[in-house]
């Protein structure tokens, strides 16, 4: 029961209108020093206007998710009070699917992204059992580029014995891992080996300075990238990195490939923040010394850029790393920034099949989702038909999941509708797993905007 | 090189947007940027031009202008320019009513108040308070922002020509007791199947079911304005159908459903112009003399510059922080432009809450060309217009203005601007 104010304790010369503080004023530490990151400011700056409820595609198709104002602020204030050592985090925290349109919708600045990540990692470490088996799916989803290295070794035989019937049974019933989908099929040869066959970074070079002569540059002029492919474009889409590497070296940069490990977005998106931790180290590592030397980081896949632009700075501190982040693009979005894209692609013609462009949330939250569609609108020979902003849905690891399967699919009706009613029968998007999904809803191939590029400019 | 355009407009809400859709109209290439979404999803859709002079409520807004003090946005860019930015407004803007006559219409709100506006969604047209039908209003037990009982006494109270009455019921499928409104509106959409009584039905048809008992002769029946997202028209033709009756939306506080549709109507016309523009992304420097020569867009963390001739700030106003204050002064952020005010903040409000507070109108000072003035009256920069709420010299909530001088201001600078570069 809560005890009565008593007239006598309240302060009668107490004025609200008039300034209050300085007389008796003393900062109090509310909440003591630990390890952990600071999200108060974070937290008191929500006003619950609920605009990342809105936002919010899990919420919308399923009653039983509470929403990220609660994943986030609220669930953070309930963790700081007495009780807080007695309330672990929610398990609907593992129903969010990481698409971050929250964080990227609200007014007011809250983190909700990390907060969302701060409390996922929080769960896995301390809620869920290692020796289950959600935790050892979740863990190899999550390190796809593991499975993937495995698969590329032989992609024939990985693509025929992923997709057989009998082991998708086994998936499903032994790990959890949905039988409904396709596996996509593991390139035969990967980007790395081609690049490496091409002669690397001094071929490179050699192409970059002859595109340089042509467009009347200096042969030493400051144009140099590093690339940042991920997994998917090395292991399954070698087509998207190649055509990554001749759209700069069109444009006159130096390109070079350094070493490099999963981004970090699948672990994010399972709480696996120490796998994240351990990749983003590498990739920080092996970026912030080409950085320095005046190298921009350059992505093609629009969770690898989200990665290190955002959750990198957000989750961890790692030398070099402000530095990196700052200086990693989209691959697109670095043409259109500081080359004239538009104006080449404006003047070009291209043989391409239309398109239907559904943009990943991922790169709706780099401000990036208008690009492709308005990029491609002067261009002679393809129509881009944009099939809304709904959420693909599959959101990386989570619609591979058996349990996220159906939500999942929810998700992505709006999508599968608008790109039935849509006119073009190939389908573009910057995620690779927003093409999965798109493929498996519309039986569409689906290409990436690197590959329209490079067929209206080079091709 | 940078991101070019003949006119950029920074800020996405119903300024910025009619600022581009009027430039776009008049030829100009038209790119905008915004940082966030906009206020529009928590507002109500209604759209007002001007509800009240001083306590008197508004019959006809034109009529009313002259009214107003000279520094008014309205008497600013005058009364022929306000009726030409909402003629711009009906023509891209389908599913509203209103623009009939130059009258405000009076329609309730989820409180059981009565609201005098110009421009109403063609959902809440049923419920407008000048019909004399009786009206059912339907609240849901888990969507406590609208307790319908209260909200048809409210209008009772008020003195409506038609009897009210409330109901509460719970809405089919048993959704949870915080459920988000885009749930509601989402299976609505759908036509989702739910359970009811352990028996299976759709979304809709089990709506109408459980309404049906309660309709008792009334004509018309308003519900929380969660009809459907994508296809609310026909969600609610579907309901006026199996109930026999008129059917329409009671305009919500946020977040806003037909605030969300606004939003999306006024974007599809700004693709539909052919113009440019991105979201996510803030302004956070410029380049400038005595004009301005580009702006520095953050893109998640690295500067890229966007270039154009001419300049629009539709940045909103202290919702929306395109007005910020701290204890030492107020100012607008991305230009610095001059915000008058009076150096001690506690002569900035007032003591009781609806009183004439003095922040109310704090904005950019601007003259009838729309460009910002320093502390001296010198303009700022010679190529930058001012739009909306980031104007100063109005009280929108006091005088239920806000859209009008959104669309009368915006529809202005874009007009003004197209002008420099032709």
């Amino acid at each position: 029961m809560s005890e009565r104010v008593e007239d006598s304790t309240v302060d009668e010369s107490f004025e609200p209108t008039q300034p209050n503080t300085g007389e008796s004023y003393e900062p109090v530490q509310v909440f003591p020093d630990d390890q952990t990151m600071d999200l108060r400011p974070g937290a008191d700056s929500c006003t619950k206007c609920s605009t990342c409820d809105t936002n919010c595609p899990v919420a919308a198709v399923d009653d039983e998710f509470p929403g990220p104002k609660f994943q986030g602020p609220e669930q953070w204030r309930l963790k700081q009070t007495d009780e807080g050592e007695e309330y672990t985090i929610d398990d609907s925290v593992m129903d969010c699917s990481n698409c971050m349109r929250c964080d990227d919708a609200c007014p007011s600045g809250v983190p909700l992204s990390q907060m969302h990540n701060e409390a996922r990692g929080e769960y896995v470490e301390t809620e869920m059992s290692k020796f289950s088996r959600t935790y050892w799916r979740n863990r190899l989803l999550a390190n796809y580029r593991t499975s993937a290295k495995v698969g590329t070794a032989v992609p024939r035989l990985a693509n025929a014995v992923l997709n057989n019937s009998a082991v998708q049974w086994i998936n499903e019933t032994v790990l959890g891992i949905t039988s409904e989908r396709e596996f996509p099929d593991f390139a035969t040869q990967t980007f790395r080996e081609w690049w490496a066959d091409r002669g690397g970074a001094a071929a490179s070079r050699e192409n970059a300075r002859e595109s340089r002569e042509r467009m009347g540059d200096p042969a030493d002029a400051d144009k140099q990238v590093a690339y940042f492919h991920g997994c998917y474009s090395n292991y399954n889409t070698p087509e998207v990195a190649k055509a990554m590497v001749r759209n700069f070296e069109y444009f006159g940069y130096e390109i070079v490939v350094p070493e490099q490990r999963c981004s970090g977005t699948p672990m994010f998106a399972n709480g696996m923040l120490s796998d994240a931790r351990r990749d983003a180290e590498v990739n920080v590592s092996s970026f912030s010394d080409l950085v320095d030397q005046g190298y921009d980081a350059i992505c093609s896949c629009t969770s690898c850029s989200m990665a290190i632009r955002q959750e990198y700075p957000e989750l961890f501190d790692i030398d070099g790393l402000d530095d990196v982040s700052t200086h990693t693009y989209e691959a697109v979005e670095y043409l259109r920034a500081f080359e004239d894209l538009e104006g080449e692609l404006a003047d070009a013609t291209v043989e391409f099949p239309d398109l239907a462009y559904h943009a990943p949330c991922h790169g709706r939250n780099q401000g990036l989702e208008r690009q492709a569609v308005e990029l491609f609108r002067e261009l002679d020979g393809v129509e881009v038909e944009d099939v809304g902003k709904s959420c693909s849905g599959i959101s990386g690891t989570y619609g591979w999941k058996a349990e996220k399967y159906e939500t999942s699919m929810k998700i992505g009706e709006e999508m599968f509708e608008h790109m039935d009613h849509a006119e073009p029968e190939t389908g573009l998007t910057e995620c690779p797993t927003c093409s999965m999904q798109m493929e498996h809803g519309s039986g569409y191939e689906i290409r990436h905007p690197l590959e329209v590029v490079e067929a209206a400019l080079i091709e | 090189m940078a991101i070019e355009s003949d006119v950029l407009v920074v800020g996405g809400g119903l300024a910025g947007l009619t600022s581009a859709l009027s430039a776009a109209q008049a030829g100009a290439h038209v790119r905008l940027v915004s940082y966030k979404q906009s206020s529009m999803r928590q507002a109500s859709g209604l759209v007002d031009l001007l509800g009240y002079v001083g306590d008197d409520a508004v019959v006809d807004p034109y009529d009313a202008m002259d009214r107003l003090h000279d520094e008014h946005p309205y008497r600013l860019v005058g009364t022929q320019t306000v009726k030409e930015g909402m003629a711009l407004f009906d023509d891209v803007v389908d599913g509203y009513s209103g623009s009939h006559t130059d009258t405000n219409a009076l329609l309730p709100t989820h409180g059981g108040t009565v609201k005098p506006t110009a421009r109403y969604p063609r959902s809440a047209m049923e419920g407008i308070a000048s019909d004399n039908r009786d009206m059912l209003l339907v609240g849901f037990d888990t969507l406590v922002d609208f307790d319908a009982p209260l909200a048809a006494a409210h209008l009772e109270a008020a003195g409506a020509p038609f009897a009210a009455d409330g109901v509460q019921i719970p809405f089919p499928g048993d959704v949870r007791p915080d459920a988000k409104v885009t749930h509601y509106a989402k299976m609505l959409d759908q036509d989702s199947e739910v359970a009811v009584s352990g028996r299976k039905t759709s979304a809709r048809e089990a709506l109408a079911e459980r309404v049906e008992p309660h309709l008792e002769g009334h004509e018309r029946v308003g519900f929380p304005a969660i009809l459907g997202d994508d296809n609310t028209t026909t969600v609610r033709s579907t309901l006026a159908d199996a109930l026999g009756a008129a059917v329409f939306e009671v305009p919500m506080g946020p977040p806003s459903l037909p605030g969300l549709r606004l939003e999306d109507r006024l974007y599809t016309a700004l693709d539909e112009y052919g113009a440019s523009f991105e979201m996510g992304n803030p302004v956070i420097d410029h380049e400038s003399g005595d004009a301005i020569d580009h702006v520095v867009v953050e893109h998640t963390g690295a500067p890229v510059p966007y270039s154009a001739d001419q300049f629009i700030l539709a940045t909103g106003g202290l919702v929306s922080k395109g007005v910020t204050s701290n204890r030492a002064g107020v100012r607008e952020p991305v230009f610095d432009c001059h915000i008058p005010h009076p150096g001690d903040r506690y002569d900035w409000f007032e003591d009781g809450v609806f009183d004439d507070h003095e922040f109310a109108r704090f904005g950019v000072d601007v003259g009838p060309d729309l460009r910002p003035r320093d502390s001296s009256g010198e303009i700022e920069f010679s190529n930058l217009r001012a739009a909306g709420a980031t104007l100063g010299g109005y009280d929108f909530a006091a005088e239920k203005s806000g859209s009008g001088v959104s669309i009368a201001t915006g529809y202005e600078a874009g007009r003004l601007a197209t002008e420099e570069i032709a």
